[in-house]
């Protein structure tokens, strides 16, 4: 097993004419991912490596079943795929796009909460399940198949640890990357139960940063519900106050949102935090 | 985005807030000409910047008259408040305050709402009420699908008000401010006080907004009222070029892809007891271009003594990385060392092929951090 996608994943790619929605598609396809469709409004009828282009995704999903979709349109538009994708009945939604509006993000997430999908995302990589699919655009090399679970705010961080196990033999059942915008979708939370709950994960990567407090939660949450080893690395150590640190969502405000206080509340509840990211596959392999 | 108390109360004002009429002023015979126009026994003189903290600073004075005005005016001009230089005050009638109360509209990230801030201990820093009582805090979460209906703003007005007529003014106050929030893509409005005066009014007496800056684009009047400060110039000038810079002082520069790596980087440079000069993302790929202005950025801060280059070669491989910043190095003029560290994939071939040229070349993210550390001092 694995979380989110696997091999029945059939995934739809909205935005697939653009540059980076057809750039996307050729690699997620060369992959194995099961991309089914694409929609691009007035493009409808056209393809794109092969894949059929519809004007709409209901269109697409009544044509092609898709329970998958991933969104590649500007951050102007954003949130109406996000609204459309779940309309037309996709269960899970992945949005690339970066400088979405966080009032648009607030009303597309609560509209696809009420259909019932999830949403990951957006400003985000998206995820892979290593020789499965992958969805977003993640280098693919990079992973291997395996059982540690990878839940992350970054993109290339992400990689750097992926990186990392992946050369100390560690491979990967799921990662994740959540996003780096102040609000975006499933979170650790929700990852963490479904790593928790899946047979083929043994350990959990996870990769944070400064900015909020979803990180002290998450330690809460480890310490009541989560079995399976978990070692973190926070990003940020030096970042000073009120400054936006690249993602949307990296910034300490009103003296809040710290990497030592995220540092803090994961040891307290004995939870590894590595000082550099290469520490991870170590500090995950003495406790498996 | 910041903008001024005084552009937050007109922006109140326009969506029908009780605000009184303030003058804004930027020398002293204008600010006489506004305490005339007010005729009020007392006028608040207060300083215009954007930063907290001005009543602590000094930058917030009462003048009861024409005397007094200008002595307040002159210090407050030209102060300095946290690094900030007050280069306008504005003039407004002191109000006699009866109690303070705090509301504010912030974005919430835990559940993912805007939340709506409730406070009758209004007139002090929230964040000091929620360390020291945070119970006398109220958080109420607004559904984005839904808005503000009367009930729920009737609902958090009895949080603050016992007496149904202030109850019903309250409540519209807040639905007025919501629409307010939504309609500028706010990612804070906030009254602090909001008064009730010795006279039975409610009142707004100091507003603050901040706006998200991705949603500039849709606000061409409100991105319009941008005041940067000299870094945020240099930040902005980074931004048009696809960059996210953050300048921190120290002497070793960084250029890395991806701003979860480049935060990493910085720490990795404190690890090993050095100090990173700045914070930069160049986003995903490194093309020669790109890499030619992010030096340019680097070499334009004096202190940098040590570049240091952290790339994740994903789709673009790492020997194509290296080429491109063979190249890129190949118009650069600069003595000072440069330290590469690629990771990713082909990273061996990336690698071998920085070998044997001026730079320093790293496989570790940790061994990178000790040869920067080690040619900066």
């Amino acid at each position: 097993m694995s979380i989110l996608i696997d091999k029945n994943t059939r995934l739809i790619v909205q935005g697939i004419t653009g540059r980076d929605g057809g750039f996307h598609t050729a690699k997620m396809k060369a992959y194995g991912t099961n991309v089914v469709g694409g929609t691009s409004p007035g493009k409808g009828g056209e393809n794109v490596e092969g894949i059929p282009v519809f004007n709409t995704v209901r269109d697409a999903v009544k044509e092609t079943e898709a329970n998958t979709s991933v969104i590649f349109v500007p951050a102007p538009f954003a949130k109406d795929a996000m609204m459309e994708a779940a309309d037309a009945g996709v269960k899970l939604i992945i949005c690339i796009t970066e400088g979405v509006p966080t009032l648009d993000v607030v009303e597309a997430y609560h509209y696809i909460k009420q259909k019932g999908a999830d949403l990951i995302g957006p400003n985000c990589p998206g995820l892979i399940s290593p020789a499965k699919s992958t969805v977003g655009i993640m280098p693919t090399m990079i992973f291997k198949q395996g059982s540690t679970g990878v839940i992350s705010r970054s993109g290339t961080l992400t990689y750097e640890v992926v990186y990392n196990l992946t050369s100390k033999g560690l491979g990967q059942s799921t990662a994740v990357g959540v996003g780096g915008d102040p609000i975006v979708g499933l979170y650790y939370q929700e990852l963490l139960e479904m790593f928790q709950n899946d047979p083929e994960t043994d350990s959990i990567a996870l990769i944070g940063e400064i900015g909020g407090d979803a990180e002290e939660r998450a330690a809460e949450y480890i310490k009541k519900h989560v079995t399976k080893p978990v070692a973190v690395f926070i990003a940020g150590q030096q970042a000073p106050p009120g400054k936006q640190m690249g993602h949307a969502g990296a910034i300490i405000s009103s003296g809040s949102g710290t990497a030592a206080e995220k540092i803090a509340a994961f040891e307290a509840v004995g939870v590894p935090v590595a000082k550099e990211p290469s520490q991870i596959p170590d500090l995950l392999k003495s406790r498996l | 985005m910041k903008i001024h108390e005084y552009q937050a109360r007109e922006l109140l004002a326009s969506y029908g807030l009780p605000v009184d009429k303030a003058y804004i002023c930027r020398n002293v015979e204008d600010a006489v000409r506004a305490y005339q126009e007010l005729d009020a026994p007392l006028v608040v003189v207060k300083a215009q910047v954007h930063t907290g903290g001005r009543g602590k600073a000094g930058g917030v004075k009462l003048a009861k008259d024409e005397i007094e005005l200008r002595q307040h005016v002159a210090n407050i001009l030209w102060m300095d408040i946290k690094g900030f230089i007050v280069d306008r005050v504005l003039i407004g009638k002191a109000v006699n305050i009866a109690s303070e109360y705090y509301v504010s509209y912030v974005i919430d990230r835990k559940s993912k709402s805007t939340i709506l801030m409730l406070s009758r201990e209004g007139g002090m820093e929230i964040e000091e009420v929620a360390r020291n009582t945070p119970e006398k805090i109220h958080k109420i979460v607004i559904d984005p699908l839904i808005g503000v209906p009367d009930y729920l703003a009737r609902e958090a007005a009895f949080k603050l008000f016992d007496d149904i007529k202030l109850v019903r003014e309250a409540a519209t106050i807040f639905q007025k401010l919501y629409k307010l929030f939504v309609d500028t893509d706010a990612s804070l409005a906030e009254i602090n006080p909001l008064v009730l005066t010795d006279e039975g009014q409610i009142k707004v007496v100091d507003a603050k907004m901040t706006f998200d800056d991705n949603a500039l684009y849709r606000h061409p009047k409100i991105a319009a009222l941008f005041e940067p400060t000299e870094e945020e110039k240099k930040e902005q000038n980074a931004k048009s070029k696809g960059f996210s810079y953050v300048h921190l002082g120290g002497e070793i520069g960084c250029m890395v892809n991806g701003a979860g790596l480049a935060m990493a980087t910085m720490d990795m440079i404190k690890l090993y007891g050095g100090e990173p000069a700045n914070f930069l993302d160049i986003g995903g790929s490194s093309n020669p271009t790109k890499v030619i202005e992010a030096m340019k950025l680097l070499l334009s801060d004096k202190n940098v003594k040590v570049v240091l280059i952290n790339i994740f070669g994903g789709i673009t491989r790492c020997d194509d990385v290296a080429k491109g910043l063979l190249e890129a190095f190949s118009q650069i003029r600069t003595d000072i060392p440069i330290v590469i560290r690629l990771t990713g994939t082909n990273e061996k071939e990336g690698r071998a092929l920085l070998k044997g040229t001026k730079f320093h070349v790293a496989e570790t993210m940790g061994e990178a951090g000790k040869i920067a550390v080690g040619l900066a001092n």
